[in-house]
């Protein structure tokens, strides 16, 4: 046992059925800490269905600032039968059970070294409330009412929170009110309060917000000017395109028609929606899709014809737990090598990590001005744990100058001045990246045949060896464009202080920075960077040659980021030693840290060893 | 391989009202094979968009993979196009219009690329009544890997190797009427007269508009015993109507309708003509549509013209509800929200 503070440090878990409304009242709980200034770490552990299973909410409560999940449960609260027993086998030894006493709990259930909090819930709700529903739905607000009053939160935080989110229903506040009274109440009478787990109220927010990476995105890509967004439904990137409707409804409507400046279209599967996003950048809007790993897997086809005729496109990839269907409601960074290289043939793609709900605002934009400058497409590789959970995050920002970066686009003007053949795939500035004509542009310059069969620097079909070659180094060199410009990686230190360094991407960041804390209290310094984007440009390639051995944390089982870094920056295998979290729940930095002591102690015996002989 | 025309044009060739010859509506030399029904559908599109005097540069051509779907490198070369990915030119033609809704879209497809790989696209935008011109070219057999069925095969038909179709033929012109086509044609390559004034209808239907032309495949599918032939076509075809294109006549008066001239007012104001074959059959009826279409199976006669047309649908953007500016227009300074808007979000999730 840790005998460190459990004061603003601790992880609750609560136990719910799913379809029974705890999401709210859970919601609700977090941030009632979040508004007593500690920062909080909210994790949806939910199963891949509708109504009746059991699902998870847990919640990091950490002074310290650390986001990342933490193992070890402090607080349990059971509202569902079905997961009982684990749920008790879960928690640390001197932890609390938090559970619906109405029934009495069976005698195998009871631990010597954990504290248990019965409380009559549903009894509760029987003698108060007649209707079923009521029942249900107010049994959650209760238990968050007891768990304010033993965790020490403000009853006007959460007051206050139940007036929000009632506006417009102010008639539902009572009655909430009255639950959440009725919670706090029970404790009083019956326990002692707060417990040695508990909230003080601290200023450790400054102005970060509270939100999900999907919400995110969908309003990045209102800031980003996307207007055409096509996407098929599929856990967990659902939510991202919902958001965005949300957003546009709200900035997009045509103020004097009433009419949309954006077009939503929900496609028939996967390759439809990839298809019309990338017919729709051709034809000179930007536009997106949002999928998970299976749809990834269907658009590869169509990311290869974009690749290769060069038409920008965006793809957000909310990865979730492979192969084939999985667990879609888990999360996982498995979708890399098939992103960077999607499709048949030589084919490779710009994709960018966002780790924050602040950087998947900024990197939509990124995203578009990325594929519309190098005319490619461009993935932006989020993942479940980012886009469906809360995080704390610094607020979204938008630089007031910020201008779209729409390419090389030749204008009506252009083509009307312009005295030579055009054409589409010449490398007139010897960048790799030719000029592109929007249809319809000018009456007699500037059209095209957009093909995905081989082609010439005017668009002419070939099956000339040379002139395929090339359009093939022109498109290598055209990657050796986007390294100057993608986001650089974020470097911990400005100059190395250690011979071993930690290389992580990501939502395994917030572990990972955590991890690197942890290491240096024991001793043990390393450098740090985080992957931003793929292609890798120069200081990745110089951080890893500057280290002996770095750690790479991902969350994937075949270590396909090292893959990634080996292939193409020819650097050493045996420098890069794989720290590997592949279950479906986000890293931990117990983890992380467990794994790298093992490998430290390793490589100081075989050291040993090689010296004493 | 290819082959650009040479510039070289006759200086008297007659002009439409925008003064392009038909030179201006044409595209590279075809590589089909000689007598390929396509190159006459090619050729058919040419003179409906000159006699139309629609500006090349606002078609978007559109199509998938195979014989047909390279033909848009045949017509139009001051229109951009797309040869996108086979089945899915539906999906790049419903994107490209929802970027920009002033073009007129003109997509073609074959059979194979429709009626196999393509049939879920095929049918989605369909539903959707995308506006835009849906071309198959239908020879009943894959021409670029050398002459296999394709599931718009008849049953019966006999390929050129000799083998013997088993299964049952898909019909995209019923198909289509019972998905909710908003127009829906029948026609044949080799008959021009009929296939122009079709192709000027469906640019002009403000919906999807589906023309289906039977276009023999002279290399794999002009045998004996095929029911895709230039002789079986010949021999079997009967047609519902003639039909007359009158662009923007707005003189003719609706009572000028009999029993046997039906007059179709378009959306933009140009008018259609149909002399009507068969009494029982009228064009905006479904029923009859579907009646003529099952009717024609039977007695195996393959019925051509206009065989259904809603003219007061609603296309996607309508449905939508999206503005009337085309999306690729629209700027920076409408699409990103004002200043401010996003501290008054950060403040909401806080």
């Amino acid at each position: 046992m840790s005998l460190e503070s459990k004061v603003n440090n601790f992880v609750i878990r609560l136990a719910n059925v799913n379809g029974t409304g705890s999401a709210s009242a859970n919601y609700m709980f977090a941030k009632s800490i979040f508004r007593m200034g500690v920062p909080v770490t909210p994790k949806n552990i939910f199963p891949s269905n509708i109504q009746g299973l059991p699902t998870w909410y847990e919640i990091r409560v950490s002074e310290k600032g650390y986001l990342g999940r933490r193992e070890g449960i402090d607080i349990m609260v059971s509202v569902n039968p079905q997961s009982m027993a684990k749920d008790i086998a879960n928690i640390r030894s001197g932890g609390y059970f938090l559970y619906d006493s109405t029934k009495q709990l069976d005698d195998t259930l009871i631990r010597d070294d954990i504290f248990y909090f019965g409380i009559p819930l549903m009894q509760m709700c029987n003698e108060n409330y007649t209707d079923p529903r009521q029942r249900l739905l107010f049994k959650n607000i209760i238990y968050v009412g007891a768990l304010s009053a033993l965790l020490n939160i403000e009853f006007e935080v959460l007051q206050t929170l139940l007036e929000e989110q009632f506006v417009g229903k102010e008639k539902l506040v009572a009655p909430n009110v009255k639950a959440l009274q009725l919670g706090i109440d029970y404790v009083h009478q019956n326990y002692k309060y707060p417990l040695d787990c508990r909230i003080e109220r601290r200023d450790l927010i400054g102005n970060r917000i509270l939100i999900d990476g999907n919400s995110a995105s969908g309003l990045g890509a209102v800031y980003a000017g996307a207007t055409v967004v096509s996407w098929y439904p599929i856990t967990p990137s659902t939510s991202l395109v919902e958001a965005f409707e949300e957003y546009a409804k709200k900035y997009r409507i045509d103020p004097e028609t009433g009419k949309k400046n954006y077009a939503i279209v929900q496609a028939e599967d996967e390759l439809a929606a990839i298809g019309m996003a990338i017919g729709a950048n051709w034809n000179g809007a930007r536009s997106f899709t949002a999928t998970s790993g299976p749809g990834l897997s269907l658009m590869n086809e169509f990311l290869g014809i974009a690749y290769f005729s060069e038409v920008p496109v965006v793809l957000v990839d909310v990865q979730r737990a492979g192969p084939s269907t999985g667990m879609p409601t888990r999360t996982q960074q498995s979708d890399i090598l098939m992103g960077a290289y999607a499709s048949h043939g030589d084919t490779k793609h710009v994709l960018l990590f966002p780790s924050t709900p602040a950087e998947c605002f900024d990197m939509m934009a990124d995203a578009f001005d990325l594929a519309e400058s190098l005319q490619t497409p461009v993935l932006v590789m989020s993942d479940l744990d980012l886009g469906m959970n809360d995080h704390l995050s610094a607020p979204f920002f938008w630089e007031k100058d910020r201008k779209y970066k729409r390419g090389k686009v030749l204008s009506n003007e252009d083509l009307e001045k312009m005295n030579t053949r055009y054409g589409r795939y010449l490398d007139v500035d010897n960048d790799g990246i030719p000029y592109r004509t929007i249809p319809g542009a000018h009456s007699t310059k500037g059209a095209y045949f957009t093909r995905g069969s081989s082609h010439d620097e005017y668009g002419l079909y070939t099956e000339d060896s040379a002139a395929y070659v090339r359009v093939m180094e022109r498109l290598e060199k055209k990657f050796e464009t986007a390294k100057q410009i993608v986001p650089k990686p974020i470097m911990y230190q400005k100059k190395d202080k250690s011979k071993i360094g930690i290389l992580f991407f990501g939502t395994s960041t917030y572990s990972s920075e955590e991890a690197k804390d942890i290491l240096l209290l024991q001793g043990v310094e390393i450098d740090a960077m985080r992957l931003r984007a793929f292609p890798f440009n120069e200081d990745v390639n110089l951080f890893i040659e500057n280290h002996d051995f770095v750690f790479l944390i991902e969350q994937n089982r075949d270590a396909q980021m090292r893959t990634l870094l080996i292939g193409e920056l020819d650097v050493n295998p045996k420098k890069l030693i794989k720290v590997l979290n592949y279950d479906g729940m986000p890293i931990t930095a117990d983890f992380i840290v467990n794994k790298i002591t093992k490998e430290l102690e390793l490589m100081n015996q075989y050291t040993a060893e090689t010296l004493s002989i | 391989m290819t082959y650009l025309r040479p510039k070289f044009a006759h200086p008297n060739l007659p002009k439409n009202k925008l003064g392009f010859t038909r030179k201006e509506y044409e595209g590279s030399l075809s590589t089909l094979c000689a007598g390929c029904g396509h190159d006459s559908i090619s050729a058919a599109i040419v003179e409906a968009c000159w006699e139309m005097n629609i500006e090349p540069h606002k078609v978007a051509k559109m199509s998938g993979i195979g014989c047909s779907s390279k033909t848009p490198a045949y017509f139009l070369s001051n229109s951009h196009g797309f040869n996108s990915v086979h089945g899915r030119m539906p999906s790049v033609a419903t994107g490209a219009n929802m970027a920009n809704r002033e073009l007129v879209y003109l997509g073609v497809s074959g059979d194979g690329d429709s009626a196999s790989i393509g049939m879920g696209q095929f049918v989605h935008v369909i539903r959707r009544n995308l506006n835009m011109v849906y071309i198959v070219m239908n020879n009943g057999c894959y021409g670029l890997t050398k002459g296999q069925d394709s599931a718009t095969a008849d049953v019966g038909s006999k390929s050129k190797s000799g083998s013997i179709n088993q299964f049952e033929g898909i019909d995209l012109c019923g198909l289509a009427i019972e998905l909710g086509a908003t127009f829906v044609a029948q026609s044949f390559s080799g008959d021009k007269s009929q296939l122009i004034p079709i192709i000027q209808a469906a640019i002009s239907h403000p919906g999807f508009a589906l023309i289906n032309v039977l276009s023999p495949c002279v290399t794999f599918n002009n045998n004996v015993g095929s029911t895709k032939s230039y002789d079986y076509v010949r021999q079997h075809i009967e047609a519902t109507s003639t039909v007359d294109f009158v662009p923007f006549m707005n003189e003719i008066k609706t009572d000028y309708q009999n029993d046997e001239v039906k007059m179709v007012e378009m959306h933009d104001g140009s008018w259609l003509r149909l002399h009507k074959l068969s009494q029982s059959w009228n064009p905006d009826d479904k029923l009859s549509a579907i009646n003529a279409l099952q009717n024609s199976h039977l007695n195996q006669e393959i019925l051509t013209g206009i065989l259904y047309i809603d003219n007061k649908s609603l296309e996607t953007h309508a449905l939508l509800g999206t503005t009337e500016i085309p999306l690729n227009k629209l700027d920076e300074s409408t699409l990103c929200p004002k200043d401010g808007f996003l501290e008054e979000l950060n403040s909401s999730f806080r």
